[in-house]
């Protein structure tokens, strides 16, 4: 479908305390993606943001930043799960028929927080959560149950974090580039084993902004912009015993309603560039099986052959991905943010050269609960 | 010039308030906890479609989407589908204090159930657990109807 095209992207610098407040982070990304496009704030009829009110501590958090996203004066409305989902209301707003410009606008403040604290709130409060679980140890159980059933090693699992780290050395916007090895990760501080520090995503704060268009506006002003071909969503059962955490079958079906909007029938071929939600080293991992790149219990096999390294025939990260920067709300917005400037050409040293088709992937809840897909094409 | 700068900074300020709530447990889970407080059972729901039983015991089934209200106990003996011994310093937000670590949360399939509990494993050594291990649960003298107190933890079986 060549019917929502988007036409500006911005993303802050993500660093861990970054004392600009929310509505100073959600202003600069607002003012650049609007730069980004070539438009004024009078051009954008309709806005989106993707504020939680838990990682922000306030409530309807989405309530602070409307002036800095010049949302008091056009219809808004918040989402509160990842960024990517906030670019699907986004663009379901254009294709009712009632808007023509949306600005999307997602930001997190991770350092004010406790993010064990913030996470663990996830949880079912009566059964789950008094037992300490959070992000870490919800994902290290994952990340066990992963390697028990499928002969995933650690090693394989810290490969994706050494990549990832090397990656965000080009990208200007990341948290984290680092130049580490598989020893450096496997030698790290165990957090809850079978995860060590690097291979964890840091503590970030950040913004990014997308703006998005009707077909009609976006040809009219744009010699070639890139368009949304496909979106895929699904969910997952809430309580992690309900769900084989080994499994990624909502992944699998949100990838595969995005592919058959997108008419993409073999992925790997296909799809020239993904950005995913590594929040952990292994995510990585289960995620290429989910989205079809390899078959189940093939992540392993698929980082040990360099496919998704960045002269391998499928990069993945090109970023650093979110193990080298982890705004929480903005985390999957910079993935189709990152994911855009890959098809325009403008990803200067992190450049996928000729890029033509990427996906942008973003996950919300606990272990990967749920999953969005998008696939975007030139 | 720096000193000033170090003045003229952005600050923060501090939120230390509690903000408490009272969770409602509901009447499945109400169901399970006085099972466990009363009688040292471990209680679940079965699906009236397709039989499947879950814990602990909630009112609809995940994949038929109709109403569960047969309660069934399910063994207080299971398997060890994954661990994690967690070593950073966490609160217990029900107690509001600290707990102490390391601690091995534990990813358990009991016997009757078709779904996974979590809990915790007395064993903090992961050297010494296996995914595949067999374990009991072990109840607390002195029940409260708090599912991670009158069930103190699991022990693997040897």
């Amino acid at each position: 479908m060549d019917e929502v095209a988007i036409i500006g992207v911005a993303q802050t610098r993500y660093q861990r305390d970054n004392p600009a407040s929310h509505a100073e982070m959600a202003y600069e990304v607002t003012r650049k993606a609007l730069e980004d496009a070539g438009l004024t704030i009078d051009d954008i009829d309709n806005t989106v943001t993707v504020c939680n009110d838990f990682w922000d501590g306030r409530t309807i958090s989405c309530m602070t930043i409307t002036e800095a996203t010049g949302s008091h004066k056009v219809p808004t409305t918040n989402v509160e799960g990842d960024g990517t989902y906030g670019a699907l209301m986004g663009a379901m707003r254009l294709l009712s028929g009632l808007h023509e410009v949306t600005l999307v606008v997602a930001q997190s403040k991770v350092s004010e927080g406790i993010p064990a604290v913030i996470t663990n709130a996830m949880f079912d409060p009566v059964y789950e959560r008094s037992l300490g679980l959070d992000a870490i140890n919800s994902s290290a159980l994952q990340m066990r149950r992963y390697m028990s059933k499928y002969g995933i090693t650690e090693e394989q699992c810290a490969k994706v974090s050494v990549k990832n780290h090397k990656n965000a050395k080009s990208n200007p916007y990341a948290h984290m580039p680092l130049d580490i090895t598989v020893d450096d990760v496997l030698k790290s501080r165990v957090l809850a084993d079978p995860i060590k520090l690097l291979d964890t995503s840091p503590v970030s704060d950040g913004a990014c902004a997308i703006i998005m268009a009707v077909d009609e506006v976006a040809k009219k002003r744009y010699s070639k912009p890139v368009w949304i071909r496909g979106i895929g969503h699904c969910a997952d059962a809430y309580h992690l015993g309900d769900r084989d955490l080994a499994e990624v079958d909502a992944l699998v079906s949100a990838a595969r309603r995005a592919y058959s909007m997108a008419g993409i029938q073999d992925p790997v071929r296909e799809i020239d560039v993904a950005e995913v939600y590594d929040a952990f080293s292994y995510m990585e991992l289960m995620w290429m099986e989910g989205l079809g790149f390899c078959g189940r219990g093939e992540g392993g096999a698929m980082i040990d052959s360099g496919m998704t390294g960045m002269n391998g025939a499928l990069p993945v990260n090109p970023s650093g991905g979110v193990l080298s920067a982890h705004p929480v709300q903005a985390a999957g917005l910079a993935r189709i943010a990152e994911a855009v400037l890959q098809l325009r050409g403008k990803a200067d040293a992190r450049q996928v050269e000729g890029a033509t088709v990427a996906l942008a992937h973003g996950i919300e809840g606990a272990c990967g609960q749920g999953h969005c897909v998008f696939v975007l094409g030139r | 010039m720096g000193e000033e700068k170090r003045d003229s900074g952005p600050l923060s300020i501090t939120y230390m308030a509690d903000m408490p709530y009272d969770y409602h447990a509901g009447f499945y889970y109400s169901r399970f906890l006085k099972e466990l407080k009363d009688n040292k059972r471990i209680y679940g729901v079965k699906c009236p479609r397709c039989g499947k039983v879950y814990v602990p015991p909630r009112i609809v089934c995940r994949d038929c989407f109709v109403t569960m209200e047969e309660f069934v106990e399910v063994g207080n003996e299971g398997t060890l589908l994954a661990f994690t011994v967690t070593n950073f310093p966490y609160t217990d937000t029900t107690r509001g204090e600290p707990k102490k670590i390391p601690y091995t949360a534990a990813y358990i399939k009991l016997d009757g159930s078709d779904s996974n509990i979590v809990h915790c494993l007395d064993e903090t050594d992961e050297k010494k657990i296996k995914a595949g291990m067999r374990v009991r649960a072990v109840f607390s003298d002195t029940r409260t109807g708090d599912y991670f107190h009158d069930i103190d933890h699991f022990e693997i079986i040897q």
